[in-house]
């Protein structure tokens, strides 16, 4: 990664934005894993609880608040609405919770667009950035991409994970052996919004203009497609799939060009050869190495 | 006045609806799977009438060539798409389909381009005037059409043996194939039907906006999975009903301080999410 670089000469501000792209990237898939991969319960809503975080964070900006504070808010906001996103997912499983967190990206657009405090179809510009420079603003994205995969890992570890690992097998069955379903769940949902309310709050405060579409349906699936692809619940295998899949389509101008034709053909390929993802195959990969390895011995 | 004329308003919206989710609703009662690329045929349908009219001049063609193509594509998706990853989690199934729907729309804007297309000479424009409102003659078509085609999908469901072929291998499938009822060919049937409906809806859309775009399909595939929702997933009744509540609610809606608070698709989705809360089976399910 280049941000062991200690020069800041070595990048250019195109580079530079692309590792804070890719760190976003990276923050954002990682906070969906959290909900659909650790506790199974599907989203096609996220980028909704990204664009509530920059919303929030830029007003707050706006009102000449400090980056960090606004950041902060941004996420307590898109928290609070994965809350009650959450209790949703308590009331409706599978199928019905995938349609009703689609149906939260429809209510965020269709709010902020008919809303003139919050820029209607215009979007939000003209707001404070943080002094910090690019080369600053890269270390502090990437700092805190690392931040948040070590926060999965650690849940990952815990009791917590292994709780929301059996919500994400069979839930009835936790349910019977004691485990909190509810509460798992709305933690789940929580944490994983909050940070996609940093991550939003970050994106913002890199570019100049924030509108409703950029926090769509197509984003949404987009940061899912990363999860999928990564394999649901890997964290390395997310990771890789997040920055391969944001660089990939401005690296070669001709998958840019057609890249929602690549994400969605890659989206229908991997589920049709490959549900696992990235990760399933490297370990059915591992596996057969190893089983020929046995083999000859 | 505006009140009446809002209700016709709502149930011609209501009826393009239930041309659209009554597919929708019969793969998912057969599959248990979410079809989001539905629209996807319900704009492949609009843009080969659009293009077959205008490069034969005949509509009546255009039509047939639509709905046939349409209906032979679905066969073929499920066959290439659905039928080898149904054994996995439904999720897989489900991002497979947004993955096919993306991959559509890309497919369109590449093959008929980014502007989309128009009617050089489009057919049935003529209006009915409602008091002082006008009604374009095209959505009392489709008003008409739909009630006609779904009350012969019902007939055939209930009178015909391949209707009780269908009907028993979405309530036992197991046992259906243990009397004998090839499985495969009823859910071909099924698609071929679904996307058949889809493009008749398509078509229609087609005339009521003469512009066929890529995207086109958006709107009407999010909204179609809320109807098959509100409904209850797999009741083709539940699912009726909830296409004309939506359509009226939303012609309703727009003109009220709801418009000012949020846009129309938004409205639709807010009924859902308020539905689900109140009853998580969606309003008519049977389970």
């Amino acid at each position: 990664m280049p941000k062991d670089n200690p020069m800041e000469g070595l990048l250019n501000s195109y580079e530079i934005s692309l590792v804070v792209k890719a760190a976003i990237s990276v923050i954002m898939a990682l906070s969906l894993n959290m909900i659909t991969g650790f506790c199974g319960q599907i989203s096609l809503g996220h980028a909704a609880f990204q664009g509530v975080g920059a919303y929030t964070a830029v007003i707050l900006t706006l009102q000449g608040i400090h980056f960090a504070l606004a950041t902060a808010g941004g996420m307590v906001a898109a928290g609070i609405l994965g809350f009650i996103v959450g209790l949703t997912s308590l009331r409706v499983r599978h199928d019905f919770l995938a349609i009703t967190t689609m149906g939260v990206v429809f209510l965020f657009s269709g709010i902020v667009e008919q809303t003139k405090a919050l820029g209607d179809t215009d979007g939000l510009s003209n707001y404070p950035h943080p002094e910090l420079g690019p080369f600053n603003y890269m270390i502090m994205t990437v700092s805190l991409a690392i931040f948040v995969l070590l926060v999965s890992i650690y849940v990952q570890r815990s009791w917590m994970g292994l709780a929301f690992k059996s919500i994400a097998d069979d839930e009835d069955t936790a349910r019977v052996v004691g485990v909190d379903v509810a509460g798992f769940k709305l933690a789940a949902f929580v944490m994983g919004t909050m940070i996609a309310g940093m991550g939003g709050s970050i994106y913002a405060h890199q570019t100049t203009i924030i509108q409703a579409s950029d926090f769509g349906f197509i984003e949404s699936i987009t940061i899912l497609s990363m999860v999928v692809c990564g394999g649901v619940g890997s964290i390395p295998g997310v990771i890789l799939a997040a920055i391969v899949l944001t660089l990939l389509p401005l690296w070669s101008q001709a998958i840019g060009d057609y890249k929602l034709l690549f994400y969605g053909g890659l989206l229908f390929i991997m589920m049709r050869f490959s549900p696992q993802g990235v990760s399933g195959l490297a370990h059915q990969a591992l596996i057969l190495i190893r089983d020929r390895g046995k083999g000859r011995s | 006045m505006i009140e009446i004329a809002l209700l016709v308003q709502g149930l011609l919206d209501g009826s393009l609806y239930a041309l659209i989710s009554v597919g929708l609703t019969l793969v998912y009662g057969l599959l248990r799977v979410l079809h989001v690329a539905h629209a996807g045929f319900f704009t492949l349908g609009g843009y080969l009438c659009v293009v077959v009219t205008n490069t034969t001049g005949s509509f009546p063609l255009a039509i047939l060539v639509a709905i046939i193509a349409t209906g032979l594509l679905g066969m073929i998706i499920y066959r290439a798409v659905y039928h080898p990853i149904l054994h996995h989690p439904p999720f897989v199934a489900l991002i497979a389909s947004i993955g096919l729907f993306i991959a559509m729309e890309e497919s369109f804007r590449i093959i008929f381009g980014e502007q989309g297309v128009t009617y050089l000479a489009p057919p049935l424009q003529m209006t009915l005037q409602l008091g002082e409102h006008f009604l374009p003659i095209t959505k009392i078509i489709a008003f008409f059409a739909s009630i006609v085609l779904i009350g012969g999908l019902g007939l055939l469901a209930a009178r015909t043996r391949t209707g009780i072929a269908w009907r028993a291998t979405v309530t036992e499938p197991e046992m259906a194939a243990s009397f004998g009822i090839n499985i495969i060919h009823v859910r071909y049937l099924n698609f071929f039907i679904g996307s058949a409906l889809a493009a008749v809806a398509g078509i229609i859309f087609s005339l009521t906006t003469n512009l066929v775009e890529p995207t086109s399909g958006d709107v009407w595939s999010y909204k179609a999975l809320a109807i098959i929702v509100l409904g209850g997933l797999g009741s083709m009744k539940g699912t009726l009903i909830a296409c004309f509540a939506l359509g009226i609610i939303e012609a309703y809606g727009t003109t009220n301080f709801l418009g000012q608070i949020m846009n129309r698709d938004a409205i639709a989705f807010a009924f859902l999410i308020i539905v689900l809360m109140i009853r998580p089976q969606g309003m008519f399910a049977k389970r």
